[in-house]
């Protein structure tokens, strides 16, 4: 194979990463708008991104097996509503109720998410738009749990829960008993976490290095070089009068990101084991792994369980953050959300990665934050910054759905013509 | 047994089960005491003010586009043209009808570019024609802030630049129920509203005739079959794009209708889902992603719309706190559209 | 195991669809280290039989076969295509079995991935064990190393040359553990000519470390060339198994067409006008997927019936195709004087070309639709027939479009129960002749008329055949008639051109030989020099 020179891997580089590289550039403008302070919104987005990443990721898994952009995880966030309302009810607080509620989802989100992949199993070619109204139709589902069997079949006795007529749970539901409950067992500042997550990389990248000798070591070499360096900056930053005030502000939800650390690390280890190589072979080419003997439906109902169990915690992690639950409408832009970010990333329909899912949800949620103020100070509308925000994320669905299918009746041209 | 099964089959389930559905919600009217005579007037105004939207799913269909879910495209258009009409300074009939003749040429402008998208994504027209769908409502969300309208009936009171649109624009001293008012009558006390259910039949008639013209004798074969299309001698980009572009035009006019009768316009995020009822509504009156007769838009229609209806004050009744009626329709409606999917096999039939 | 045992014995195999014999007592023996090659012409049953081989599920769902399998003499059940893996018989598919964005070393493993544990094993328990990189590659290396293939296991399959993904099927095969029997399915079909002698080399190697070989071909030279056996199959019937040394490629072409052909009941073709071409082809390229056609040149003249001939896949269906524009198509045609514009069938039905298709249910009908329908839509399409004009609007002329229905149901005797019924209701035979009409309708100058008798039963056959006959004789129509059953373009055609490779390889006359149309069709031209 020839070797590229460097401006060809640079020009490559670009092509490939065009999304985001346009999405940081539009970021940078918001942020130089908004005449926000740096360390307010890397704040925001901090939250926001403890708030998101989970449910991001939980996207990943059903992408890779062909299923495309899975908004059935609108029925694994419903799951782990459920479930918090339930703890609630039965009046757990804190840590103990979030692990309470996290355990319960699991059966919830496995049955739904077992329901979701039969139907997208009879539903092949067709799974995106599939996913999009089973959403709309269990919400409607939901809302009938939530409002009428719930007390009007059920009795339950939880007055702040329920509606004052006793049937129905109330719209808004508050969950300061268990707000920040994983969020603050242990906080750090930005920069002494930036520290601390750099240097556990470090290492786990040095033990890799040392064991393995082929040709995955430049990506090694490369991560330690990258981890190296954001150690070193989060060591002088924090150190540094500049970064005082950033320092005092941005508080990293240790566990929280521990958490997502650990998904992020689950993900791509998941993908080299057998049933992940058999889901990868699944997404590909059905016939082909059907013929070579992998049980095609079953693999995709083990994906669509594992996004909708992943979702289910990602919407537990959501609420706990937030303090309270908007009962009948916190599940309903959940898929459309996490999907917009994976995009701005640089996924596709068919392709994604842990990494792209991390840089999706910085950046869609810096433009999340910047917007308003943006639009207000370029347009002197901060509504039209909002309905801005709104527009990317429907925008960056379209396009990448449009040019998905464009690419793929190109291909088939393409395939047919004679040599 | 078979037989019976056979005939379940040809019906289809769902049908089946919301026809029951009907049925049930029609005696519990009755033994609730419901006033029958305004829920039948209630149904014929909503049964005609959503005939021309269900339409606009025709073309489409016969054409082999599918059900044409970026439906909003229409919507907007015919939204923009009325607010033209109002800001012009038309009223009553006049204001009407040059509402529909000022967003016809737009449709046609908005549906060209739909349909030249619509043929680029071939296979996968109801994913991206939801979702572009959804981004032009989102875009035209900005554009009802800047657009310079002045008329103060249409934006807020503060004033200034970037106040932008209401998001409802009252019709009330303009052509609010003009239609539905037209040789509008009462008999046993249902008043008919005669000119809003002749608009759609005769609209219905249109498009007939239009399936009976070359140009729609090449649609039809395209949706029936584009391989004995081609080898026809017919233009399936053509086609197809005849037929996207007849569906958003029906789609502006079907809003225009439907404001009229609603007496309001809404901006913003109302138009967002209104692609999901008439799609819901034609599958329920025997459409699929394939076939779409004026009987199934009549039909499917008049069924989804009586069982709303008369829903609403039934389940009120029954259950005085929340929105029970709202669950039965998104059920209803995404049921509907659920089971067309799964009946395609996934072939992109919905 | 003795030398004298065979790997692979099928005796008296018989098997039928719905009734229908395809098989009718087959019997095979392949020895360790042998390749038997195995001829016929399409339909004569070779599938079924490596279906039934592999235990495909279509044989066992359609009541199973007759006969035993025996693999080193010992019978055996093969009752899925799992149970055949176990026992050792391995298949390269003609269609490549492929993940492209898959590595090679991934490929040749895929789902016996060697797998080692690890954390996420020891919590979520097997399935989630960590597959061995490292072994995966070095067992690809050395299957790859066996086939003397020179390419990195690590880069994706993807982008690779075809004959490179043939070898890794092939590889693959290789590399599960006990294979003692490997079919070749038409493995050079999509081969250069370098890449297939490469292949038949790699088979020989195979053969001589004691693997039995099955090798499916209709090229006779390649067989020739490799098999040490060769047995000859026709109509589901097996006709002799030879040694190669007793044989030669007219021999075996000879056995498969081999069909005794009643010609007395043809009349004497008349001298075919050559002065009058009707339709002159050069350089014609089709991009039909799995018809192509490359760079075919033939000359079909006035008034006389043109068979085209050759087995499936050779590209003899993509000529028709391409001539009317509905795949794409390179190359000059003319028709008649006038040059024809390619890649748009409204042109082409504007030269008077006119177009049955071979795929009825497909391209030739709305099966929802009424016969009549679907006989005036062309015509109303592309001549402005039966249309009433009103102002800018024009109205289909439904009497008008009754009465041609009526007329064609007549003069072609189309069984049905009116013009408004679907044509989905018909039988094949009605539909080719509601096919037929509407390409008549067209007023064309030449009909191409494809496979025209598939799928329709015995009777109706002739029917449709005598159809083409009245046609050509009373109306001077010329035809081109492209046909997969030799037998019947050597009962009706003035002259048969065989196309092999996507090219014409001999124009043969109906009395011609057995032997030549069987060379013909492997792809061995009568002429010299070419």
């Amino acid at each position: 194979m020839p070797k590229s020179n460097g401006m060809n891997k640079i020009k490559g580089f670009m092509v490939s990463n065009i999304v985001p590289i346009v999405f940081i550039i539009v970021c940078m403008i918001g942020v130089a708008f908004s005449g926000s302070a740096p360390s307010i919104i890397m704040m925001d987005v901090i939250s926001r991104f403890s708030r998101n990443a989970f449910l991001v990721i939980s996207l990943i898994i059903p992408i890779l097996t062909g299923l495309g952009l899975n908004f059935g995880i609108v029925l694994g966030a419903m799951a782990g509503q459920i479930s918090l309302l339930i703890v609630c009810v039965a009046g757990m607080n804190g840590l103990s109720a979030v692990i309470a509620a996290s355990a319960l989802s699991v059966p919830l989100a496995v049955f739904l998410g077992w329901l979701t992949g039969k139907l997208l199993n009879n539903t092949k070619g067709s799974e995106m738009i599939t996913s999009m109204i089973l959403g709309f139709f269990a919400s409607g589902v939901y809302q009938f749990l939530l409002l009428f069997v719930w007390g009007g079949i059920i009795p339950i006795d939880a007055p702040g829960i329920m509606l004052d007529s006793g049937i129905g749970v109330r719209s808004a539901v508050n969950l300061n008993n268990l707000k920040y409950a994983i969020d603050n067992i242990w906080k750090m500042d930005i920069f002494t976490a930036g520290i601390i997550f750099s240097l556990i990389f470090l290492i786990i990248n040095a033990v890799k290095l040392l064991k393995r000798t082929d040709k995955t070591k430049v990506r090694t070499v490369v991560n330690i070089a990258v981890f190296a360096a954001i150690f070193v900056i989060c060591f002088w930053a924090s150190h540094a009068d500049a970064c005082k005030k950033m320092k005092a502000l941005c508080q990293i939800p240790m566990v929280t990101f521990g958490l997502i650390a650990l998904l992020c690390m689950f993900v791509p280890a998941f993908l080299k084991t057998k049933l992940g190589q058999d889901m990868r072979a699944v997404g590909q080419d059905m016939k082909v792994a059907s013929v070579a003997g992998i049980d095609v439906d079953k693999t995709r109902i083990i994906a669509t369980c594992i996004s909708t169990v992943l979702a289910s915690f990602g919407q537990i992690i959501f609420l706990q953050n937030l303090g309270n639950m908007s009962t009948y409408s916190a599940h309903e832009n959940v898929g459309m959300f996490s999907a917009a970010a994976l995009l701005i990333g640089g996924a596709s329909v068919s392709k994604a990665t842990v990494g792209q899912a991390i840089m999706g949800t910085i950046l869609f949620h810096v433009l999340f934050n910047v917007s308003p103020m943006a639009g207000k100070n370029i347009f002197g509308s901060a509504e039209l910054g909002e309905y801005f925000r709104v527009f990317i994320a429907y925008g960056i669905i379209a396009v990448t759905l449009a040019l998905y299918a464009w690419k793929k009746t190109v291909q088939a041209r393409e395939k047919n013509k004679v040599q | 047994m078979e037989q019976l099964k056979k005939n379940i089959k040809a019906i289809g389930l769902p049908r089946i089960i919301i026809v029951a559905f009907l049925f049930v919600l029609i005696i519990l009217a009755v033994v609730q005491q419901q006033n029958m005579g305004t829920l039948a007037s209630d149904v014929l105004v909503r049964f005609g003010m959503n005939m021309v939207l269900s339409l606009a799913m025709l073309p489409a269909v016969m054409a082999g586009t599918g059900m044409n879910y970026g439906l909003p495209v229409g919507l907007l258009c015919g939204i923009l043209g009325g607010l033209v009409s109002i800001e012009i300074g038309f009223r009553g009939g006049v204001g009407l009808v040059m509402a529909m003749v000022i967003a016809i040429p737009l449709a046609i402008a908005a549906g060209y570019l739909y349909g030249k998208l619509i043929n680029a994504v071939q296979g996968d027209e109801m994913m991206v024609g939801t979702y572009v769908g959804y981004a032009v409502v989102s875009l035209m969300c900005m554009g009802w802030l800047i657009l310079p309208f002045k008329d103060p009936a249409m934006i807020w009171p503060i004033g200034g630049s970037g106040s932008g649109l209401r998001s409802t624009i009252t019709l009330s001293d303009n052509y609010d129920g003009i239609l539905n008012n037209l040789f509008a009558f009462e008999i046993g006390g249902v008043t008919v509203p005669t000119g809003l259910i002749l608009f759609g039949l005769i609209a219905c008639g249109l498009v007939y005739l239009f399936s009976r013209s070359k140009t729609g004798i090449c649609l039809k074969a395209v949706g029936d079959n584009p391989r004995f299309a081609v080898a026809s001698g017919i233009s399936v980009k053509k086609s197809r794009m005849i037929g996207t572009i007849l569906s958003t035009v029906l789609g502006a006019v079907g809003i225009i209708v439907y404001a009229q009768s609603f007496g309001f316009y809404q901006l913003y995020n109302a138009p967002l889902n209104m692609a999901f009822p008439p799609v819901a509504a034609v599958l329920l009156g025997g459409a699929t992603g394939r076939v779409c007769k004026i009987s199934h838009v009549i039909l499917g229609t008049f069924l989804f719309q009586a069982l709303l209806t008369i829903a609403l004050p039934v389940a009120n009744q029954l259950m005085p706190e929340g929105g029970l009626s709202e669950v039965i329709r998104i059920v209803v409606s995404n049921g509907i559209i659920l089971y067309a999917l799964t009946q395609s096999g996934g072939e992109g039939d919905a | 195991m003795n030398e004298n045992t065979p790997v692979l014995s099928m005796q008296n195999i018989e098997k039928a669809y719905y009734g229908n014999k395809v098989l009718k007592g087959v019997s095979l023996e392949v020895m360790p280290g042998e390749i038997h090659a195995i001829c016929g012409e399409n339909g004569a049953g070779k599938s079924t039989l490596m279906n039934i081989l592999f235990g495909m599920p279509v044989i066992h769902n359609t009541g199973g076969f007759s006969g035993t399998i025996s693999m080193d003499g010992e019978q055996v059940s093969i009752k899925h295509p799992s149970d055949a893996m176990k026992l050792g018989i391995g298949m390269v598919h003609q269609e490549f079995m492929l993940i492209p964005g898959f590595s090679i070393a991934e490929n040749i493993k895929l789902n016996r991935e060697p797998r080692k544990n690890g954390l996420l094993s020891t919590i979520f328990g097997k399935k989630l064990q960590k597959l061995d990189e490292d072994k995966m590659k070095s067992d690809s290396r050395a299957a790859l190393d066996k086939l003397g293939l020179d390419v990195d296991e690590d880069i994706p399959v993807a982008g690779l040359p075809v004959g490179y993904m043939q070898f890794i099927e092939i590889a693959r095969e290789i590399d599960k553990e006990n294979v003692k029997v490997l079919v070749f399915d038409e493995p050079t079909a999509v081969l250069t000519e370098s890449e297939a002698a490469s292949l038949l080399a790699a088979m020989k190697k195979l053969a001589a470390e004691g693997v039995g070989i099955l090798f499916i071909s209709h090229r006779l030279d390649e067989v020739i060339d490799a098999a040490d056996k060769v047995t000859i199959m026709r109509d589901g019937t097996w006709i002799t198994t030879l040694n190669k040394k007793d044989t030669t490629m007219e021999h075996i072409a000879e056995l498969m067409v081999g069909r005794k052909i009643d010609l007395s009941q043809k009349e004497e073709s008349a001298k075919i006008d050559t002065s009058k071409v009707a339709l002159s082809i050069r350089n014609m390229k089709v991009a039909m997927p799995g018809e192509v056609v490359r760079g075919l040149d033939l000359d079909v003249y006035k008034g006389e019936i043109l068979g085209l001939g050759g087995l499936a896949g050779q590209g003899k269906i993509g000529v028709a195709n391409g001539l009317m524009g509905i795949y794409p198509t390179e190359g000059e045609i003319m028709v008649g004087d006038k040059k024809l514009t390619l890649n748009n069938p409204k042109a082409s039905i504007e030269a008077k070309l006119s177009f049955v298709s071979e795929d009825r249910r497909g391209v030739g009908l709305i099966p929802d639709t009424s016969i009549e329908m679907n006989m005036v839509i062309p015509a109303i399409v592309n001549q402005n027939r039966f249309l009433k004009k009103f102002g800018f609007m024009s109205q289909y002329d439904a009497d008008a479009i009754r009465k041609n229905a009526e007329n064609y149901i007549k003069e072609l005797d189309i069984r049905c129960t009116g013009p408004t019924q679907p044509v989905r209701r018909l039988s094949g035979g009605n539909q080719q002749k509601v096919c037929i009409a509407r390409a008549l309708l067209l007023q064309p100058d030449v009909l191409l008329i494809s496979e025209p008798t598939r799928g329709i039963d015995v009777g109706a056959k002739s029917l449709v055949l005598d159809t083409v006959v009245k046609l050509n004789k009373e109306y001077g129509l010329t035809v081109i008639m492209t046909s997969s059953e030799l037998a019947e373009l050597r009962l009706i055609c003035d002259r048969i051109a065989i196309v092999t490779g996507g090219k014409i390889t001999d124009i043969l006359k109906p009395d011609d030989s057995d032997a030549k149309f069987g060379m013909a069709m492997s792809g061995i031209s009568g002429k010299d020099g070419e």
